[in-house]
């Protein structure tokens, strides 16, 4: 399991109910499923991905997270879990506010575009910056709005959204990925 | 057809209300169970059937003795694994496998019904079913499901008995039946009653059934079962044992003569004033209705685990209408699963042989018993 997952699921307090928007193949949602809370379910557009979090025997729910969220209630869910698709919506604004009416809170994930090694792609080869976490092409990423860990706290405090901003500068240097836990 | 005399019923003796204001009892439900009730009777799952199904859901149809219609589905070893769980079906009421119908006979009369029997509703079918549950001393069962009107059922059953079953999976449904489906089912009665051999619905008395125009229901309806792409792959414009086109009106096409087969084995297993009563129960189908058009008010009970299932080909009972019953459960909190299946073979997916189907329906059943067994501990 990815590293990622084990910091995520560490942040959910047991017995809680659990939304995944984005779920994947369910390797998250099956993690908590197991150790932290079976109140979870998720949100999956790809069919493919749906039949596995099925096989998985894992409650997900086919649909779209920037249409489908609205058919939920206000603090429907104790954690709204966004990992990495944070920056693949068309409207990732809608998509946060959503998130924050959905869930009394949101663990939000998004690759660092101020990580070091990319700040150096760009600087000295001048192309699209290719990591571990960023592995497409400009023209085949479904990446829409790259941001920076430091973009994503100041639209927050900007928004008025609580959010952790403890290291800040020291974070977004050396963080690929940065994991936050927002509320209203 | 004297065999259906044979077919295990329950007479049920409390007087039923239906809709229509007319109130029956002492009327047969035919039924058929498949594996075994356990001791602590919490493994019985009811399976409601779709416009011309019936009892004999797996295994063989004694009467017709072709596969049971959920063959695919249900048996020993089987997605829903009768070795483990205990598989009730019943014939619904209006139909004619041995249930109360328009073919029983009218004790004022002393003649079969015909289309004096009462008109019937998907409530009416689910609250006769539900005598079930107190003959088998089941208080509350595992799992309802079913496809299509069977859908319906579900829908129906779970509104009105909120806590007698752990989950419920309708598959290819809608809560509320459009205008292009009641048009669809008005074409089917339309063409039986053209037939002159159903005389107003008393064809019994003159041993005619009306078969023509039950055939050409039959037929209409079966287009609106499979996909246009299903129908191109399997048939396009094959012609049927000849070289050549004919000129004239036999069946020059393969697509024709499948068709003209499945009217022509439909009569002989189904009753024309059955498929009356049964499609207009369809039609009058309209769930958020019976709560002030707020589909969600009729869930607001209900603990039951849903699984919904829909099918990409399916343009009879499309995902979209499937969709509105997750969105009216997600709105008030309920625990609601659903997926849409990719199949080209239209409506008809979920009795065929659909593997991301048998195995969607496999998974959400035993890991729900065994998620409802952990919690027991």
């Amino acid at each position: 399991m990815k590293k990622e997952f084990n910091i995520i699921a560490n942040l959910v307090e047991k017995k809680s109910k659990v939304l995944d928007v984005g779920c994947g193949d369910g390797e998250l949602m099956k993690y908590i499923n197991e150790n932290i809370t079976n109140d979870i379910r998720g949100l999956e557009i790809s069919k493919n991905n749906v039949q596995k979090c099925v096989a998985k025997g894992l409650t997900v729910i086919e649909g779209d997270a920037e249409k489908d969220l609205k058919q939920f209630p206000k603090s429907s869910f104790d954690y709204v879990i966004l990992s990495q698709t944070l920056q693949a919506f068309l409207d990732p604004e809608n998509v946060i506010s959503e998130l924050l009416r959905v869930g009394k809170k949101a663990i939000v994930t998004i690759p660092n575009f101020g990580y070091w090694k990319v700040r150096i792609h760009l600087l000295f080869r001048g192309t699209m910056p290719i990591t571990k976490d960023l592995p497409n092409e400009w023209y085949n990423t479904p990446n829409l709005h790259m941001c920076t860990i430091k973009d994503f706290v100041n639209y927050c405090n900007k928004k008025n959204i609580k959010i952790n901003s403890k290291n800040l500068s020291y974070k977004n240097l050396f963080s690929q990925l940065g994991i936050f836990v927002i509320e209203k | 057809m004297n065999d259906i005399k044979k077919v295990k019923k329950l007479i049920i003796d409390k007087p039923l209300k239906l809709d229509c204001g007319q109130t029956i009892s002492n009327f047969p439900l035919a039924y058929e169970t498949y594996g075994k009730l356990n001791d602590k009777k919490d493994n019985a799952i009811l399976v409601f059937h779709a416009l011309t199904g019936d009892q004999f859901a797996s295994g063989v149809n004694p009467i017709t003795n072709k596969e049971g219609w959920w063959n695919y589905l249900i048996g020993p070893g089987k997605a829903i694994d009768t070795k483990k769980y205990f598989v009730i079906c019943a014939n619904v009421i209006g139909g004619c496998m041995g249930s109360y119908g328009p073919s029983n006979i009218n004790p004022k009369t002393n003649k079969n019904f015909g289309t004096e029997f009462p008109v019937l509703t998907i409530n009416d079918m689910v609250n006769a079913q539900y005598h079930l549950l107190e003959f088998f001393k089941i208080e509350k069962l595992f799992s309802v499901l079913g496809g299509s009107m069977g859908g319906m059922q579900v829908l129906q059953f779970v509104s009105n008995f909120p806590n007698k079953s752990e989950t419920a999976i309708p598959i290819a449904c809608t809560h509320s039946h459009s205008a292009q489906n009641i048009a669809l089912n008005e074409l089917g009665r339309q063409s039986i009653m053209a037939d002159h051999n159903w005389a107003n619905g008393f064809y019994e008395e003159n041993n005619k059934p009306p078969a023509k125009g039950l055939a050409v229901a039959r037929m209409a309806a079966h287009i609106t079962y499979l996909s246009k792409k299903g129908l191109q792959e399997k048939f396009g414009r094959k012609l049927q044992e000849r070289d050549d086109l004919k000129f004239g009106f036999d069946a020059d096409f393969q697509i024709e003569s499948y068709l003209r087969h499945q009217g022509s084995v439909f009569v002989d297993r189904f009753d024309a004033n059955s498929y009356l009563y049964i499609t207009r129960a369809m039609d009058y189908f309209d769930l958020s209705k019976q709560f002030d058009g707020n589909l969600s008010k009729a869930f607001e009970k209900t603990n039951t685990k849903f699984f919904i299932i829909s099918f990409t080909s399916d343009w009879l009972y499309p995902t979209s209408e499937n969709r509105e019953i997750v969105i009216a459960l997600n709105s008030i909190g309920k625990d609601v699963g659903f997926v849409e299946i990719t199949s080209d073979k239209g409506h008809d997916s979920f009795l065929l042989d659909v593997p991301d189907f048998l195995n969607t329906i496999k998974n959400f059943l035993n890991t729900s018993y065994n998620k409802k067994n952990e919690k027991r501990i």
